[in-house]
């Protein structure tokens, strides 16, 4: 860590800055699994799948519809959100009565199935997606890419606004205690079922709408989900799934962590959040912001 | 996670008596010694492999509870330090596979003190995690030879004296290893140490008031299911006669899962049931190409949906079906 | 397998019936590669049509071959690509495999080919191993490899003025060798490598790393990776105008189908090594025109292109001997004769089994400049045949006397 001071406090902030570009995907793919898994108990381990999903839609949309980018940040995760939905009610619903492994087992084959039927239409290689704001600002200490900025602000309101939805609106507290007691909730008239439905095309949904957000910074790829998911379980295991600004905090966190690594140690900078998760592990099992259960 | 919501897991199917048992193995291991004179050696030997790893695996998953996501590593840990002590410092090959099944050990007790902290899904995740940590250490060691990995891993007579470089003979040394696997692994079940383990998974609250230390049981049955692991890797490598990233990669663990779900967790036979029924498939369809990984997703999604018992599962279910109705 | 061992069985008596008739020498080529992953657009179903066209083209029947090609598919799994080599070879009565990128499989099927004593004619891989210190009298290499495009890549750009080089690299065996390799070319040529960066494998975001590049005011940001972080590095230095800044990048290892998947907005101003182009020539345009009808409108890869070049060669050294069974007679054969086809010009194959042509430096075109899809490149330098690959005198093969 000597290195610091070699290190010019400009390229310094450059650097935190980009590594919260990189926490905004891990918050918003944390915040997804965290909602899913309060109301479901299932960890959805097609996540990264449906955040490929959302990114090969907005390329869709734009190469055979022809809608740009903009109209793609609010088509491609709502359609891909119904896709979810219809998973949900045709395969995880009949689950929900089983221990919580068989969900992570079925969205894990969910996820082989759509990550090899995108892999047979469109190749491995990887699609273009042009940047719809190209051009950047240059800060002084650093260049930076006005899309880059537009994520960061991006998922920030959204992460924001999903927690103000859930902790502090009365559908939020219907969802908590739906947590707790879904029977009780049920007898007060509320539709539960539906309520677990909806939640879980949200969740997709946020899923989606990172990888759309990502399809111009990153290759439009089918395998871009998979090698992310593994960092984001991490991210999940190190923040505890205890609380929904606990998954914003740890993915922004990690992100800038992480950033750090590839300034200093960058052959570390893959396996950085797997060594604060063993950490984490030993000292506080239950995960920064969990409770244990 | 709740305690509640272990105990949906299938139950170890209780053993038929036991002649029956004992004619069907002999049976069996004929079967098995006249085999290669019909079927392919190598692909045998593949099989019989990924039916010890995957019984290895059950020995976690089907008897204590706990869903392993990260196996690859022991299965690819061991294989790497077979392979570089055999090629690189001049092992003989029961040598090699010692090492490597003492390396997947080692790593198997480092691994399981931090995973077994957590419980059900969060192990998945935490085991998973490490495994994929463990990957990347791979894949920048200079050892493994990075993505090239390490081949020509040369077949050294066994003991110094039993010629293992024909095909044939090294199925012999592969049918021992994988009969000696399986001992273990039953014996190990029908132990009073595995009867404990299935009382930890059923409910290890009452386990644990029992005055049986819940962890250490769950540690040492990671640390035995991370060694069969290990040497199936170390067999693997001495058929192949190369080591190689495939075998610590994430989708490993997957395949791995997915044998053992296919023939029946839980089950003693089920794994190996899988393994053959997924290796063969592999082997079929290998000109389908990405066809491959959808079709092997639809029998995850299968499996889950519609024949959780497994293959195996399923059969046992049906005999004992039929068993009762006779009786009654 | 029992099932394809059966049909294979039967299909090979046909096949001897038909061989009694009019005894010609029966020749199975096994084309194996990538049919689904990262390698698949630059090899795939399109090498094994040009290993279909380069049978059709020799005029084997004429000859008094009779050919075989199949095809499999490597999943770049080692221990997959093996299996199948092994099958091939033992059961299936396979004399030769062509292609096999990804150079762990490559190396994997080197050693089983060996072994077999059949022939191994790898055009995908890029590890120079293949010809180094795990060259085998059964294998020949015949399109390109590191040290080719380490050479190639890091001489024309410094002899063209990019003298200071930052590194990109990815981080396990091969981008380091990649990486020593250039570097080596680059001060040897009088430039200076100022600085370097390991960048994990399969990392999505490069932009900590690109910025790294852009402060250090290298000329050159030498990209010492491949696939997908190749593409990646490539979209993003972009998007930081790291090449609207002044910089230049240099992609080690990146061919047709990557550019194509870039799109030229994107990559215009690339400087990269290949081996062959198909609009260099009228004899190339000829074969592209016919894999593009053939094909779906793609163009063929160097590595299509040598494969089609490869299976040409090897029917020769068959033909001059009359049988494909002992594959290090073939090899020999494949040594003594001289190389010469419509693709990769006159050439020779050298005692380690490396294939001898030149290589070329080009540079991506600007959009306003293409004529359309796939017309990509503008040649920039010509890399003479004697200085293309790695000189005997450096080598660790095995087969080379040292004098």
């Amino acid at each position: 860590m000597f290195e610091l001071l070699g290190i010019p406090p400009q390229a310094l902030f450059g650097q935190l800055l980009l590594g919260l570009i990189n926490g905004a995907f891990y918050a918003m793919l944390s915040l997804g699994l965290a909602v899913i898994f309060g109301l479901l108990n299932v960890i959805n381990f097609a996540h990264g799948a449906q955040y490929m999903m959302g990114a090969f839609g907005a390329w869709m949309l734009l190469n055979y519809l022809g809608i740009p980018f903009w109209g793609a940040l609010v088509l491609s995760p709502i359609i891909v959100a119904i896709i979810g939905m219809v998973i949900e009610r045709v395969l995880l619903r009949r689950l929900y009565s089983l221990d919580h492994l068989y969900g992570l087992l079925l969205t894990f084959g969910l996820a082989l199935i759509i990550e090899g039927l995108f892999r047979r239409q469109y190749g491995s290689s990887g699609l273009p997606y042009n940047n719809p704001l190209p051009g950047g600002t240059n800060l002084g200490f650093m260049f930076l890419p006005n899309y880059r900025a537009f994520v960061v602000v991006a998922s920030l309101v959204v992460c924001l606004v999903t927690w103000f939805v859930i902790e502090r609106t009365k559908l939020g507290s219907y969802l908590r205690a739906a947590t707790e007691r879904p029977d009780l909730v049920q007898a007060f008239g509320i539709d539960v079922p539906r309520m677990i439905t909806l939640t879980y095309g949200f969740g997709v949904g946020l899923a989606a709408l990172a990888g759309v957000l990502a399809a111009p910074a990153y290759q439009v790829s089918p395998t871009m989900g998979s090698n992310l998911i593994i960092v984001v379980f991490a991210v999940v295991v190190i923040g505890g799934m205890g609380s929904i600004m606990g998954a914003i905090v740890t993915g922004f966190g990690l992100g800038v962590v992480e950033g750090l690594t590839k300034v200093f140690y960058p052959e570390a900078s893959s396996t950085v959040i797997f060594v604060i998760m063993a950490i984490v592990l030993m000292v506080k099992p239950a995960g920064l912001f969990g409770t244990a259960k | 996670m709740s305690s509640s919501s272990s105990s949906t897991l299938p139950a170890a199917a209780a053993p038929a008596s036991s002649s029956v048992m004992t004619v069907l193995g002999i049976l069996a291991v004929a079967v098995l010694l006249v085999a290669p004179f019909g079927v392919y050696p190598v692909f045998l030997m593949k099989v019989m492999c990924f039916a010890l790893f995957a019984c290895a695996f059950n020995l976690m998953l089907g008897y204590t509870g706990l869903l392993s996501f990260g196996h690859a590593m022991f299965f690819g840990g061991s294989a790497y330090i077979c392979a570089h002590t055999v090629k690189v410092l001049g092992f003989t090959p029961e040598l090699g596979i010692l090492s490597g099944v003492l390396f997947a050990a080692v790593l198997g007790f480092v691994t399981g003190l931090l995973a077994i902290r957590r419980q059900g899904i969060y192990f998945a995740m935490v085991t998973l995690a490490l495994a994929q940590m463990f990957f990347f250490f791979c894949l920048q060691a200079p050892f493994t030879g990075g993505e090239d990995g390490l081949q020509s891993v040369p077949r050294r007579p066994l003991f110094g004296f039993i010629d293992i470089s024909q095909d044939i003979h090294l199925y012999y040394m592969v049918l021992a290893i994988f009969l000696f696997g399986f001992l273990v692994i039953y014996r190990t079940i029908h132990s009073p140490f595995g009867q404990v383990l299935k009382a930890i998974r059923e409910n290890e609250p009452r386990a644990i008031s029992l005055g049986y230390r819940a962890n250490q049981y769950k540690l040492l049955a990671f640390v035995l299911s991370a060694a069969l692991a290990g040497l199936a890797g170390s067999t693997k490598v001495m058929v192949f006669q190369l080591a190689s990233l495939t075998d610590v990669a994430w989708q490993m663990s997957g395949e791995v899962v997915l044998m053992t779900l296919v023939g029946g967790m839980g089950t003693i036979l089920g794994p190996v049931v899988g393994a053959a029924v997924i290796v063969t498939m592999q082997n079929y369809l290998a000109g389908l190409g990405e066809w491959v990984l959808v079709i092997q997703g639809v029998i995850f999604v299968a499996a889950v949906s519609l024949f959780r018992r497994g293959i195996v599962g399923e059969i046992i279910a049906i005999v004992k079906y039929y068993g009762t109705k006779k009786a009654g | 397998m029992r099932l394809a061992a059966i049909f294979l069985a039967a299909s090979s008596l046909v096949g001897i019936g038909a061989a009694q008739a009019a005894d010609p020498v029966p020749v199975k080529i096994g084309v194996l590669n990538d049919q689904s992953g990262l390698y698949a657009d630059l090899g795939g179903q399109g090498s094994v049509w040009a290993a279909k066209k380069a049978v059709e083209d020799f005029g084997a029947a004429a000859k008094g071959l009779k050919v075989d090609v199949i095809f499999a598919d490597h999943q770049n799994k080692a221990d997959v690509g093996t299996s199948i080599a092994r099958q091939w070879y033992d059961i299936d009565g396979v004399d030769m495999i062509v292609d096999t990128p990804n150079s762990g499989v490559a190396l994997a099927v080197s050693g089983v080919t060996k072994e077999k004593n059949k022939v191994f004619i790898n055009s995908g891989a890029a590890t120079s191993d293949l010809t180094g210190k795990a060259c085998t009298p059964n294998t020949v290499h015949w399109t390109y490899d590191t040290w080719a495009l380490a050479n190639g890549t890091g001489k024309a750009i410094v002899k063209n003025g990019g003298d200071t080089w930052f590194f990109l690299t990815a981080d396990y065996a091969f981008g380091h060798a990649l990486e020593r390799d250039t570097s080596k070319v680059v001060t040897e040529n009088g430039g200076k490598v100022v600085g370097s960066v390991k960048v994990p494998l399969n990392n999505a975001d490069f932009s900590s790393f690109l910025l790294q590049a852009q402060s250090s005011k290298a000329k050159i940001v030498g990209l010492a990776n491949a696939g997908g972080d190749t593409i990646n590095s490539i979209k993003q230095a972009s998007e930081y105008g790291i090449v609207d800044g002044g910089q230049k990048l240099a992609g080690l290892l990146i061919f047709l189908t990557d550019v194509h998947s870039l799109g030229l907005k994107t990559a215009q101003g690339l400087n990269l090594t290949g081996a062959w182009y198909w609009d260099q020539t009228d004899a190339n345009r000829k074969f592209a025109d016919e894999f593009a009808k053939a094909n779906g409108g793609k163009r063929p890869t160097m590595v299509q292109a040598g494969v089609y070049s490869g299976v040409l060669h090897y029917l020769k050294a068959v033909e001059a001997l009359k049988s494909a069974k002992d594959g290090a007679a073939v090899v020999a054969e494949m040594k003594k004769l001289p190389t010469d086809d419509p693709l990769f010009g006159k050439g020779e194959v050298r005692i380690d089994g490396r294939h001898i042509h030149p290589m070329f430096l080009y540079e991506v075109k600007k959009p306003s400049e293409s004529k359309g899809p796939w017309d990509y490149y503008t040649l920039k330098a010509t890399i003479p045949a004697n200085e293309a690959f790695r000189p005997l005198s450096e080598s660790d093969c095995p087969l080379v006397k040292k004098g």
